[in-house]
């Protein structure tokens, strides 16, 4: 990528920044509850008219939209997402204690989708139509089927429950807590990645030039590691960037059946108890990160792909 | 030799169609199965009791019978779903059929709100809308078709696109036809078959995350039979009664496998392309 197309996705994402914020702040602007009136209710004190309209003029309630925006937003870049009524904490303070854990969390499962996924996918690409091509495609068909919450919770019944290996509750954060969360990211994860790998794999192999290795009596294995699975490469980081979507939104869900100490269960508490300003700081958070591991992933394309060193 | 009867000559397909038909039924007919066994009212001297000839599935906290609240819940699951799927699909061809068609300014703002949605992690808005708009099934659906509707309105859009500057259309434009009837007479018809084969891959998916939500709580309330709820409820009796989330998750496993195949085998019949 040269300077000027990556200056140009800069922009772009400046502009989408832009939009993901006004987006974030209508969520709450717009919602149908009066937040005064809700953290009142969130705190257990049943307010009067009076307080609510005070509190209201005080905290700015009552200025036209783009004024109560712009005011969100001068704070948000000095870095004060407001103070969670809910906790009685500042939002920033809450979400950086729970960004190691979830960012954990997600790196781990994807390490053991990759590790999972990969082998399976070409093996099953490279024995196309034999029995074990037939096998992964049916377990991985399965996979995909399977809500992640439920493989959880199956998991811990069989895990925890019955065979007491691990603990049921992983809120310490060690390695150990960290194992069942992971993996029932992961297998939902591996199954739809190993048909992108096998898809993308069986494509490449189907390409010209490895007929002319064959032709030219290049080892098999030769072939398949050293030219068609980095040819294959580039499909399949992209698809790893855009997993990281689902992963993000997928880890919420997880956490809460683990009881994991990450964003996701913080955003699922915060929004039962209307605490606005953490849902908005959560929203914002988890975008931005996910902005910026796809800025990644399109620069890595660079170190993947020569070509596009070349393109302008 | 071709087969003519198109039952036969997608075996897989037509099982599927069968069995799909044969869960719709279930739904509709849960009465009729469930006999005088209600999902709602419990009998709470025969709170979680083991699965019986009496009790299929066991009973859960409140004494309900679970096989009456699973049979039941089918009908939350698929109705929702269903009209999920009729929401995005509707919304997301039409904005796309009209941002590939127009051009210029109209495309632009609606590729670029399509833009931001997606620059949410799906799931992650769909929590805070659910949650902000407060829990409800309708709110549940509203939530998943504000993240879902742009990947149809970019399908449709470049659909239309491609066919957008070919000599029959400039054709249909100079002997005089109407924007309206351009729309519908040649530029829909151009991009309905591979957008009914995205929204019948995607029912199974719509329908997971749906449960998500409402596993969450964002979803269908109590004492609504939901699978993704009854999940919810069975979590914090998971020693002493697994069968509380058994059932619902193995119905939620059993339906989606259905229309996932469902879906792939109507994309093998509408878009031979593909192996």
């Amino acid at each position: 990528m040269s300077a000027k197309r990556l200056g140009f996705r800069l922009l772009q994402m400046l502009i989408v920044l832009i939009g993901i914020s006004i987006l974030t702040f209508l969520l709450t602007y717009l919602s149908p509850g009066d937040p005064v009136r809700n953290m009142y209710l969130a705190q257990g004190v049943m307010p009067d008219e009076e307080q609510v309209a005070i509190q209201r003029e005080e905290m700015g309630l009552n200025d036209p939209f783009l004024v109560q925006y712009g005011r969100w937003l001068t704070n948000c870049l000095k870095g004060d997402f407001g103070k969670s009524y809910s906790m009685n904490k500042p939002v920033v303070t809450l979400l950086l204690a729970r960004l190691w854990p979830t960012l954990k969390l997600a790196l781990m499962s994807m390490i053991l989708m990759l590790v999972i996924s990969v082998p399976l996918g070409v093996l099953s690409a490279v024995y196309k139509d034999k029995p074990i091509d037939y096998i992964v495609r049916a377990v991985t068909f399965f996979g995909v089927s399977v809500p992640n919450f439920w493989v959880g919770l199956m998991l811990i019944l069989i895990f925890c429950v019955q065979l007491k290996l691990l603990p049921v509750v992983s809120s310490g954060g060690s390695f150990k807590d960290l194992i069942l969360p992971a993996v029932t990211l992961a297998i939902a994860m591996s199954a739809k990645y190993t048909r992108q790998v096998r898809t993308a794999v069986l494509e490449e192999l189907s390409s010209d030039y490895v007929v002319g290795a064959r032709a030219r009596g290049v080892k098999e294995g030769k072939i398949l590691w050293g030219n068609v699975f980095p040819n294959s490469l580039l499909p399949l980081i992209t698809m790893l960037g855009i997993s990281v979507g689902s992963l993000l939104g997928g880890t919420s869900v997880v956490e809460v059946i683990f009881s994991y100490p990450g964003l996701g269960n913080l955003a699922v508490s915060a929004i039962t108890s209307y605490d606005y300003y953490l849902i908005q700081g959560y929203v914002l958070w988890v975008s931005i990160i996910y902005m910026v591991i796809n800025l990644i992933v399109d620069i890595s394309y660079n170190y993947v792909d020569p070509r596009m060193r070349l393109r302008r | 030799m071709k087969k003519k009867n198109i039952l036969l000559r997608y075996p897989s397909f037509t099982i599927f169609a069968v069995l799909a038909v044969l869960v719709i039924l279930v739904s509709v007919f849960a009465p009729v199965i469930c006999g005088d066994r209600s999902p709602t009212a419990g009998n709470l001297a025969e709170a979680i009791e083991k699965p019986s000839a009496e009790h299929l599935f066991g009973t859960d906290k409140m004494g309900r019978d679970v096989f009456a609240r699973v049979i039941y819940g089918s009908r939350a699951s698929l109705s929702s779903t269903f009209i999920l799927v009729a929401v995005i699909f509707v919304i997301g061809t039409v904005l796309g059929v009209v941002s590939g068609y127009f051009g210029g300014a109209v495309d632009a703002i609606i590729m670029r709100i399509a833009d931001m949605m997606m620059a949410f992690p799906g799931l992650v808005l769909a929590i805070a809308v659910a949650g902000i708009l407060g829990a409800s099934t309708r709110n549940a659906i509203i939530a998943i078709a504000i993240v879902s509707w742009p990947k149809y309105a970019r399908l449709a859009r470049s659909l239309v696109m491609k066919i957008r500057h070919m000599d029959f259309v400039a054709a249909a434009t100079v002997t005089g036809s109407k924007t309206p009837y351009m729309l519908l007479r040649y530029m829909l018809p151009n991009t309905i078959t591979t957008l009914v084969i995205t929204a019948a891959t995607d029912i199974g998916g719509m329908m997971m995350e749906l449960a998500a939500l409402s596993f969450l709580g964002f979803g269908a309330q109590p004492p609504t039979p939901e699978w993704g709820s009854m999940l919810n409820e069975g979590r914090n009796f998971m020693q002493s009664a697994p069968w509380m989330m058994i059932f619902p998750g193995l119905a939620i496993f059993v339906t989606v496998v259905i229309f996932n195949m469902l879906g792939d085998g109507l994309r093998d019949i509408l878009d031979p392309r593909t192996e």
